[in-house]
């Protein structure tokens, strides 16, 4: 289980506990935090639950998945802190991860 | 002004699937979709991935379930109604009156929503000021690549489209090519020509940065782009292109007078159909305790939801339950003869 603050752009924060094996997007959308759509269901294919992570936390996460950043590059303004929340695994490891959720997703 | 027993919204998997279940109990459909191409997400976001979890086929890909699909309906003969978008919905003695972006009219009593997520348009720049030159200058596909000669050309992405459309223009056009980081998704043959378009000055490239706005009075006259050090350039153009992909929209739905929950519409799981009479709602788009997003799914849900649709569009009729195996009338639908 992890603490994960969820940031909207107007500075609105939700913090919630997530389970282990659950998705940072799943985390979201499970507790009603507006922000991520989540379009494909975690599938990859929408870019529609980017989330932008601080440089403290960015490092700490696994790895980016392969033809994540492919996805990314139709995000809603991403940049090299941008992440697709449906391929961040919770754990433990995670406890007090924040981030920070764009503008829109579409 | 087309009549039909039913109008189906959405050639996805489930769509398909209910379509084959009207023609087997003897009603007469037309599908629409905004793809110009049939299947839905399967074969829009993954035609080449494999789906292991459809009953009794191990493994097909979406183009290949989508395909298997279309040949389990031929027998039907139904009109598909590509690249066209349903956009109104309203009651016209007791049917269903549809008109579609084009322009394209139906009376039915019955309406399928197999909706999706909605339907696949292209994503657009976040920048405002795009809209007052989209469908003139700012555009997210060609359709006519004459235009563009002699012009000065800027495309933004980094994917298949871009590429293309960047070596393809650079012919007769003065083209640059903007994407947001150094590594291209695009096939790397087309990278590898990109770096030579550029090397010859045929194309001029610019990576690690986005669109920042876009400038003109009448016309378009330049594109502003950024990058994450925040320093902007300003690029002189004609023609601003993006290609970011597709992203689907509820769109029109959400002004169908359907009740909405969270970008999907609730129905009852006898037979599918929502707040309004005669409008059902199945596959990805429909919600009810337990709902599981899954192709399966919409299958049986399609199922209901075709027996629901013959109430109203067989009204002094009696639905009869019958196998496909041993049902001779069933099988003269399908045109097996015995
Ligand atoms: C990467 C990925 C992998 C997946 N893997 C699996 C899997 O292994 N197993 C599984 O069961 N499911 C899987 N799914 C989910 C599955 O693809 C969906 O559940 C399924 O496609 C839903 O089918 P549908 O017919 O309801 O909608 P869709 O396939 O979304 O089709 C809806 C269609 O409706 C059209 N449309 C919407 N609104 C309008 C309108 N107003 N006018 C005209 N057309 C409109 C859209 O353009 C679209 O083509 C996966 C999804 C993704 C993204
Ligand atoms: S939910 Fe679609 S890419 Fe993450």
């Amino acid at each position: 289980m992890a603490k994960i603050k969820y940031i909207e752009h107007s500075g609105k924060e939700h913090e919630v506990d997530v389970a282990n094996g659950l998705s940072v997007m799943e985390g979201a959308v499970q507790n009603d935090i507006p922000g991520i759509d989540a379009d494909c269901g975690g599938g990859m294919a929408c870019a529609t639950c980017h989330v932008y992570v601080k440089e403290e936390w960015f490092n700490k996460l696994p790895e980016k998945a392969i033809g994540e950043d492919d996805m990314l590059d139709q995000a809603y303004e991403p940049n090299s802190s941008s992440r697709l929340s449906c391929q961040i695994t919770v754990s433990d490891e995670l406890n007090g991860l924040v981030v920070h959720l764009p503008e829109k997703q579409i | 002004m087309i009549n039909t027993d039913v109008l189906i919204i959405g050639a996805g998997p489930t769509g398909l699937f209910c379509a084959h279940q009207l023609g087997i109990i003897g009603l007469k459909c037309e599908i629409v979709d905004n793809l110009d191409k049939i299947g839905g997400q399967c074969i829009e976001l993954y035609p080449d991935k494999p789906i292991y979890d459809i009953p009794a086929i191990p493994e097909c890909t979406g183009e290949e379930l989508t395909n298997n699909l279309i040949e389990q309906i031929k027998p039907f003969s139904f009109n598909f109604h590509l690249s066209d978008r349903v956009q109104e919905v309203k009651n016209e003695n007791n049917k269903w009156f549809v008109k579609t972006l084009k322009g394209k009219e139906f009376l039915t009593p019955n309406i399928v929503i197999a909706g999706g997520v909605g339907s696949f348009e292209p994503r657009k720049f976040p920048t405002k000021n795009c809209e007052k030159f989209e469908e003139n200058s700012v555009l997210y596909s060609v359709k006519d690549k004459t235009i563009f000669k002699d012009k000065k050309v800027v495309i933004f992405g980094g994917g298949d489209s871009a590429l293309d459309w960047a070596i393809e223009l650079s012919k007769n056009s003065n083209v640059t090519l903007i994407h947001r980081r150094d590594e291209f998704r695009g096939a790397p043959a087309s990278v590898e020509r990109i770096k030579q378009l550029q090397n010859e000055k045929k194309v001029e490239l610019f990576t690690k940065y986005s669109i920042k706005d876009v400038k003109g009075n009448d016309n378009l006259e330049s594109v502003e782009i950024k990058n994450e050090e925040g320093e902007s350039k300003t690029i002189d153009a004609d023609y601003v292109l993006g290609f970011f992909g597709l992203i689907m929209q509820l769109g029109p739905i959400l002004e169908w007078g359907l009740n909405i929950e969270k970008k999907t519409i609730p129905v009852n799981t006898e037979n599918f159909e929502t707040n309004k009479k005669g409008i059902f709602a199945i596959g990805d788009i429909c919600t009810y305790p337990g709902k599981l997003k899954l192709i399966l799914s919409g299958f049986h849900e399609g199922a209901l939801a075709a027996r629901g649709c013959f109430k109203y569009a067989r009204p002094n009729e009696k639905y009869r339950f019958e196998f496909t195996t041993t049902s001779k009338t069933v099988k003269g639908r399908i045109g097996v003869k015995e």
